[in-house]
């Protein structure tokens, strides 16, 4: 079973290779441009931190590390999953989502990875490199355990954006309007890199509970970084991940069921 | 004689205006979730700039700037942005040009730029119609005393800059545009472009902030002009003989811009093989 569909997806990589081969200069301008806004928001700290010692109690290399691993997060999230979440409500509207519900396996593994954005991992790398200089520049005492745990966090957070945007994306089957309200979504990204001590009262609570943006890179910065002193927020991390993922797979089967092929 | 050729030609673009109006009316609610999303990064960057004054002593300046003059900065940079982006139209001309929709346009005694620069009008009229309630009442709800300035001839040089920034905007966008002629995918230059004017044109922070050399630097590069400079004029920062300097500047660029759009608008004609005509 899983063999399978391993193998599925080793032919779902290997045609996106294909596909991003095809145009070599397009691929490659898209690896500068998202390089050239990563080094702007870099700069932007850079600037911001010319002029005061810190943001609430975040410093300079803690909100450096944070600004990469919002960067890591939202390109691992791109190179799996971006595309794939954008382009469902285009499978419905033309339905070409039927060819894909005929295919001997799980739909909505299909739907989640057709395309990889390959892209995508060499700006992870690049956010990877801002990372280690940070924690260098911190002195970071960093563990095996913490170094896990920091890792596992990010997975939960990544897992809670795909979730959430799948279950915005799965409004397409009621509206046309679903592609618009997720890149909404990924618009929220641009919060993310902002420590979280910098907003309050319900400003704060929505992008911390309801689009949950700032708690996914926060709390794996702060474990990093030594920033807090309870295990409360990572467990609230963990269950959202898990709680999102449960509520997303309800949505997809309510979803499809309201499938009526737009083709034929 | 000649007025009358003239009035006739007012005439023609006065209609695509009126077109232009009615076809972005229909995308109002476009517009208004547009503005609307558009205030989330704003609250977020005001909320950042209270917490680090937060962190400072009461009445401490960043830059020279007091917390009511960064908030306004803000809100100004908001405003002015609202009044002057391209949001659309580059992507719209591209196109046009890729697909062949240029093709019955050409044969219209219409210029393309002027044609384009009445829908680009258009569209920020709407624009600032449905964006005016939305933004008056966040200011409203963010509580700042907003600075104003007293004098009016302040206020006329904002309005000036203000309209040169759209156009200086404008042009840069369509002579970017132009690029489809040789290339298929003109997307990443635009945003490459468009990174370096989110920063270096004030959109992050007022350029006050940099260390002074590199403000020197950019003052010479187009950017501060589209959007910096007539926020700065407004908050009173460039004033005098600077600010005479900085109109003329600003004109110098509106002017290049102009004329860059409209040498690649020829050259891309001689290249252009009306694909889908």
């Amino acid at each position: 079973m899983l063999r399978r569909y391993l193998r599925i997806y080793a032919a779902l990589w290997a045609n996106s290779v294909t596909r991003e081969m095809t145009f070599k200069t397009n691929f490659l301008l898209w690896i500068v441009v998202e390089l050239l806004w990563f080094g702007l928001q870099l700069c932007f700290i850079g600037v911001l931190y010319l002029h005061t010692e810190a943001i609430g109690t975040w410093t300079r290399w803690e909100v450096v590390l944070l600004v990469g691993t919002s960067h890591f997060i939202q390109e691992i999230f791109q190179a799996f999953f971006l595309i794939n979440c954008a382009n469902l409500s285009e499978l419905v509207r033309t339905g070409k989502l039927d060819f894909l519900l005929l295919l001997p396996a799980n739909s909505r593994f299909l739907v989640s990875l057709r395309q990889v954005d390959l892209g995508s991992f060499v700006n992870a790398g690049t956010a990877v490199a801002v990372m280690v200089y940070a924690a260098d520049q911190l002195d970071l005492s960093l563990t095996v355990g913490r170094l896990l745990a920091f890792l596992a966090l990010c997975l939960c957070g990544i897992l809670v954006h795909y979730a959430l945007m799948f279950l915005l994306a799965s409004i397409s089957f009621w509206t046309v309007k679903a592609q618009g309200i997720v890149w909404g979504y990924y618009n929220l990204f641009q919060l993310a890199r902002m420590p979280d001590e910098a907003f309050r009262g319900l400003f704060r609570f929505a992008f911390t509970f309801v689009f949950p943006v700032l708690l996914v890179t926060n709390v794996p910065v702060r474990v990093l970084a030594e920033k807090l002193d309870s295990v409360f927020w990572p467990c609230v991390l963990v269950l959202l991940a898990v709680g999102c993922l449960i509520v997303s797979e309800w949505g997809w089967r309510v979803s499809l069921r309201r499938y009526t092929s737009a083709s034929s | 004689m000649l007025a009358g050729v003239m009035a006739a030609g007012l005439r023609k673009y006065l209609q695509v205006l009126a077109l232009g109006l009615q076809g972005h009316l229909a995308y109002r609610f476009n517009f208004l979730a547009r503005v609307l999303f558009s205030l989330i990064p704003l609250t977020a960057l005001l909320m950042l700039w209270r917490t680090i004054y937060a962190g400072k002593p009461p009445g401490s300046h960043v830059g020279g700037y007091s917390l009511e003059e960064m908030l306004t900065y803000y809100l100004v940079a908001a405003l002015v942005n609202a009044l002057t982006a391209v949001t659309e139209d580059d992507w719209q001309i591209a196109a046009d040009i890729r697909d062949g929709n240029i093709n019955h346009l050409l044969v219209k005694p219409l210029d393309y730029l002027g044609y384009r620069l009445c829908l680009f009008a258009s569209g920020r009229i709407v624009y600032m119609a449905v964006a005016l309630l939305p933004l008056v009442l966040f200011v409203w709800a963010v509580g700042v005393p907003l600075y104003r300035p007293t004098d009016p001839g302040t206020w006329l040089c904002f309005l000036v800059s203000v309209v040169l920034t759209a156009l200086l905007q404008f042009f840069i966008s369509f002579a970017l545009a132009m690029l489809a002629f040789w290339v298929l995918e003109v997307s990443t230059f635009i945003f490459i472009v468009y990174a370096f004017e989110y920063i270096a044109s004030g959109h992050l922070f007022p350029l006050d902030l940099l260390p002074v050399p590199l403000q020197q630097v950019l003052q010479y590069t187009p950017f501060p002009y589209e959007l910096y400079f007539p926020v700065s004029i407004y908050l009173g920062k460039t004033t005098g003989a600077e600010l005479m300097q900085g109109l003329a500047i600003q004109a110098f660029w509106t002017l290049t811009a102009w004329w860059l759009a409209r040498w690649a608008w020829s050259r891309g004609l001689r290249r252009y093989g009306a694909v889908g005509g």
